[in-house]
């Protein structure tokens, strides 16, 4: 684990460009030991949570999403795409800071 | 002989000793007063023994009508599961018949030799069906006629089912057209079944109501393709050793495959009658329903007689059960039962009939309020007297049968306006109403559950109605009361109740059905899921839930006028294979027809061999599936097969399987692997509502299993060819209805069409065709997609020529990824490259 994170100050992880990821879907990337589901909403906005859900595993990124939720696709437990936290009774994903560089990068906060 | 004696277990010397409770019949009755008696801490004072003559557990026998027409399965209509016995302590015998009681000794004598003492004796046996005498019914051996049912018990019912099943049994007769027949006509013609009511009376459920409602309900239950016979009295039953038909007083025979006897009740009393009991109609109960100038023996259920009153339903019993729990437990020395009234409801889906009391004047001062409208079915009576509502019979519109129903049950006062009783007015609206109702008033009388539990469950966190039906099963019998469930359960949450996602709805994120939902988005032009999310969610909020059923009706509607967004296909639809269990994907390359070739198998060992597949396996539908594939191999698998898609994943049209068929089978009379591999090219990756499997089979043997196929073809003798649809072998079962029966193979794959696309336009998201087919009626498909009746079977073959000109093998994706990262992996992330902290 990286150092900076240990104690508990953010570490900005530089993902590409946006437009690996398509609208309205998610991908998954590893992200300093971790494995992290970056969405971009329909609108453009960015989300991340953490890419393996609770309940059996099931890959998050592969999930549908709306403006809110992420559908789990194994067995659609729902989770919401801001806080992680379930609309469907499961144990939360952790979420991330996820922002946009000036050249259309993805930037992802770990470590808070 | 030998006998075993009971011995009640557990007594305990520091423990005052519990008496012993032996209640003989574990129906509806017996097992609701032992609930009762528990409820009232009957635990600490009983040691408590039953005895049914069923080997199960109770079950509500209601809802044997939904299992006989398939809504609902025997395994889910159980109120007392063998655990809830063992877990209270309670001996069940269960398929062990009590004989006689020696109310001297107090010992109960049963089956098998075993003698049983009490000190409180509960009598709950309920009724049979009886059998009204006619010729033939019996075999010379004594057993009832093979082919001949009553409809009272699971084992009846699963026996019908069966029956009604086999490939050669087409036509059945109901005696009796009361509710219980009626509901056995309806179950029977769900199975495909062309069914005959035969009622000696004048006319439908004539102790329900009267001539001129008889009239209107006799053309609604005609419209479901039930044949109505009135004023007839079966003389015999036709047949040597299997029905073959019956015969009728002054009218001709009618021939069939099965009779179903629902010709009335009789209560079970021989037990009674053998051991001195007092009989009459039935067992003479007083207000505590002990009986009769017994200290120690009660009874309960239809096998009582009440104040001269016998009852064939379950209301009564509910309120029974409580008076005569109080008095055996000495909770309420003081209560007293006083007789009920009754209302009833048929639960026929799509004829909705209720009635209560009388059903016309019998007075000369009694007021008699009608409004009949026959051509939709419609016609409601009211009976008042002295202000109050004494009777009432409504069919066709079930909306005011709740108000109706407290009115006539509390004797409310009543609007002066009467046709306000009738119509949409004048009735208190919901939230009065609801909040007047005693805690203990009953909501819904199939279930027993009163308003108190139902506020229990809201109280309890179920707050929508969807939530509090499904925890106390309140509305799941007849469905006549769901209304007031509704209320009851808005007013306890106090306006917070949840909606539903509205049960009509397409999708849950639209609030429009099918079909306002498919104008709205030819009126404005929609031509993408982000589109009608825009136009038409409300608040214009896309809806994950309502993503893939969109895409579907938009590609079926606009073929290649639609956009394709990615986004709003499900996983399994946008890489082209089926996700499992570990973030892998199945591939499964179509094998039109499930022939294969030397070639084919050839390439798909190579593949397996060099992708190190770790599961290969012949599918249940006839090709092979290559298990375990990495999402990221995907493109490199197909590219090495190249084969098309399989369609092993999608809502869609899957496969066809097929027999060998008359080249190599020395019975097959058709070529049923060629014209499976036809109708497989032709229809290939249709998208639909739900999953489409097909199969033809060469002669009526049906080794592809053709009957229980979504469309099942069937070649039969003299070069013809049934069609049947609506089949189904998974999580349901039932036999397809036939469509028709046609002489060209051609003319198949046209009906074939037809059918899928009017089930496309027509059929509910998710909506499988063993739902859809029963839903709509075969009599009203055969019409649309077999005889042209609305004129749009042109238009129908039109728009599914569009859709078969638009196909393109989604595997052929593999060169050129729609998406960026299309196949990239999910998970595990291993194969990623690390990203630089920065
Ligand atoms: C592969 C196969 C089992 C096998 O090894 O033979 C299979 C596998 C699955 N079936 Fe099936 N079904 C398979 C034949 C059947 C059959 C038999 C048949 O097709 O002749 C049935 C009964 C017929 C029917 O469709 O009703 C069948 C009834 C179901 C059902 C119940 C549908 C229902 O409403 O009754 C489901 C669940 C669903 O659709 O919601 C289901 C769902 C599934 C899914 C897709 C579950 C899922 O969503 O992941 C399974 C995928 C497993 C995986 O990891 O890939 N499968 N499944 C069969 C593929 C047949 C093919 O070649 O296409
Ligand atoms: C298909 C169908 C649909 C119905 N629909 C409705 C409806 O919509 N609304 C409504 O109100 N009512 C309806 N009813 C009627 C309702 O089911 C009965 O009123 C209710 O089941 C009566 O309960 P019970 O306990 O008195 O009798 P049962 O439920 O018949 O229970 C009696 C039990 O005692 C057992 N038994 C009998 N003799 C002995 C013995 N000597 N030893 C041991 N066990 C014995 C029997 O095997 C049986 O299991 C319907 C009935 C049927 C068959
Ligand atoms: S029956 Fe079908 S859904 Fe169930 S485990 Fe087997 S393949 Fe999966
Ligand atoms: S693994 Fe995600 S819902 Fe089950």
């Amino acid at each position: 684990m990286n150092s900076a994170e240990a104690h508990g100050s953010p570490a900005f992880h530089l993902l590409g460009p946006v437009d690996q990821i398509p609208l309205g879907e998610g991908r998954a990337f590893a992200v300093d030991g971790e494995q992290v589901a970056v969405f971009r909403l329909r609108d453009g906005a960015l989300r991340a949570l953490a890419a393996v859900c609770p309940h059996r595993g099931g890959p998050i990124a592969d999930g549908t999403i709306d403006r809110q939720v992420v559908i789990c696709p194994l067995h659609q437990h729902a989770f919401d795409l801001a806080t992680g936290c379930s609309t469907t009774g499961q144990e939360p994903l952790r979420s991330y800071n996820v922002t946009l560089d000036g050249d259309r990068n993805v930037v992802l906060q770990t470590g808070v | 002989m030998t006998s075993v004696v009971d011995r009640p277990q557990g007594r305990h010397a520091t423990t005052p000793p519990r008496r012993r409770l032996v209640v003989i019949g574990n129906g509806m009755a017996g097992a609701r007063a032992v609930e009762e008696i528990l409820a009232r801490g009957g635990a600490g004072q009983f040691t408590i023994t039953m005895f049914g003559d069923e080997p199960y557990g109770n079950y509500n026998r209601i809802m044997l009508s939904h299992v006989l027409s398939g809504e609902e399965s025997h395994a889910d209509i159980f109120l007392n599961s063998l655990s809830w016995y063992r877990e209270n302590n309670i001996t069940l015998h269960a398929g062990v018949r009590a004989e006689r009681i020696d109310k001297f000794t107090r010992h109960v004598f049963s089956s098998y030799g075993r003698v049983t003492p009490y000190d409180v004796l509960i009598i709950a046996t309920g009724s049979r069906s009886h059998m009204p005498p006619m010729d033939g019914l019996h075999t010379p051996g004594g057993s009832v006629k093979q082919g001949v049912f009553g409809f009272r018990t699971i084992d009846d019912t699963q026996r019908m089912v069966a029956h009604a099943q086999q490939e050669h049994h087409r036509r059945a007769v109901v005696i009796g057209g009361g509710l219980l027949g009626l509901e056995a006509a309806y179950g029977l013609r769900s199975h495909g079944l062309d069914v005959e009511v035969v009622h000696s009376g004048g006319h439908l459920m004539n102790s329900q109501m009267g001539p001129d409602g008889g009239a209107v309900l006799r053309r609604s239950v005609e419209a479901l393709g039930i044949g109505v016979h009135t004023g007839s009295r079966t003389t015999a039953v036709l047949g040597t050793d299997r029905v073959t038909g019956i015969s009728l007083r002054d009218q001709p025979e009618i021939s069939c495959d099965m009779v179903v006897v629902a010709a009335g009740i009789r209560p079970n009393v021989d037990l009674a009658v053998l051991s001195g009991l007092p009989v009459e109609r039935a067992i003479v109960v007083d207000d505590r329903l002990r009986v009769q100038d017994e200290e120690d023996i009660y009874a309960v259920g239809e096998c009582v007689q009440h104040r001269g009153e016998v009852y064939g339903l379950v209301a009564p019993l509910w309120e029974q059960a409580v008076v005569l729990a109080n008095h055996v437990t000495g909770a309420d020395t003081s209560a007293a039962y006083l007789g009920s009234r009754t209302a009833t409801k048929l639960k026929v889906a799509g004829v909705e009939v209720a009635s209560m009391g009388l059903h016309g004047p019998e007075r000369d001062s009694d007021e008699h309020i009608v409004f009949s409208e026959p051509s939709r079915g419609v016609f409601k009576s009211i009976v008042v007297r002295d202000n109050k509502m004494v009777g009432a019979t409504l069919l066709g519109d079930s909306r005011k049968v709740a108000f109706l129903t407290q009115a006539y049950d509390r004797g409310l006062p009543l609007p002066e306006e009467r046709h306000n009783l009738l119509f949409d007015l004048g009735a208190p609206d919901g939230d009065v109403g609801v909040a007047e109702l005693d805690d203990d008033a009953q909501v819904c009388n199939c279930n027993g559950v009163n308003k108190k539990a139902l506020v229990g469950a809201v109280k309890g966190g179920c707050t929508t109605v969807a939530g509090a039906m499904d925890a106390t099963r309140a509305g799941k019998g007849c469905g006549s009361c769901k209304l007031l469930v509704q209320q009851v359960v808005e007013w306890a949450a106090g306006g917070a109740v949840e909606e539903d996602p509205a049960a009509g709805y397409y999708v849950p994120g639209i609030p429009l059905d099918k079909p306002a939902l498919m104008d709205e988005i030819r009126k404005r032009g929609l031509r993408s899921v982000s589109q009608v999310f825009q136009a038409l969610a409300p608040g214009s909020l896309e809806d994950a839930k309502s993503k893939m059923g969109l895409a579907s009706l938009l590609k079926m509607m606009l073929a290649d006028h639609y956009i394709d967004e990615r986004d709003a296909r499900f996983i399994n639809d946008r890489v082209h294979a089926n996700i499992q269990r570990d973030g892998t994907f199945s591939v499964v390359p179509q094998m039109k027809g499930g022939v294969t070739s030397v070639q084919q198998l050839r390439r798909i060992a190579d593949v397996a061999e060099k992708h190190k597949v770790p599961l290969i396996k012949l599918t249940g539908g006839q090709r092979i599936d290559l298990l375990g594939i990495p999402k990221e191999d995907l493109p490199q698998v197909w590219a090495d097969l190249d084969m098309p898609s399989g369609y092993a994943y999608g809502k869609s049209f899957r496969t066809v399987k097929t027999c060998v068929g008359k080249d190599f089978c020395r019975y097959g009379t058709g070529d049923s692997t060629k014209l499976g591999i036809e109708i497989e090219s032709r229809f290939q990756g249709i998208e639909s509502p739900a999953k489409l499997k097909l199969a033809v089979s060469g002669c009526p043997r049906n080794c592809a299993e053709s009957l229980v196929k979504d469309v099942g073809v069937v070649a039969v003798e003299g070069g013809r060819w049934e069609i049947y649809v609506g089949g189904a072998a998974g999580a349901h079962i039932r036999k397809g209805d036939l469509l028709a029966t046609v002489d060209d193979p051609e003319q198949v794959k046209v009906l074939t069409g037809r059918f899928m696309q009017y089930y496309r336009e027509q059929a509910n998201w998710l909506e499988r065709t063993y739902a859809y087919v029963p839903r709509v009626g075969i009599e009203h498909l055969r019409a649309v997609v077999v005889e042209d009746s609305e004129g749009i079977a042109a238009r129908l073959d039109t728009a599914m020529q569009a859709s078969v000109d638009n196909y393109v093998d989604p595997w052929s994706e593999r060169n050129d990824p729609l998406t960026p990262g299309q196949f990239r992996t999910s998970l595990p992330l291993t194969v990623l490259p690390q990203v630089p902290v920065q």
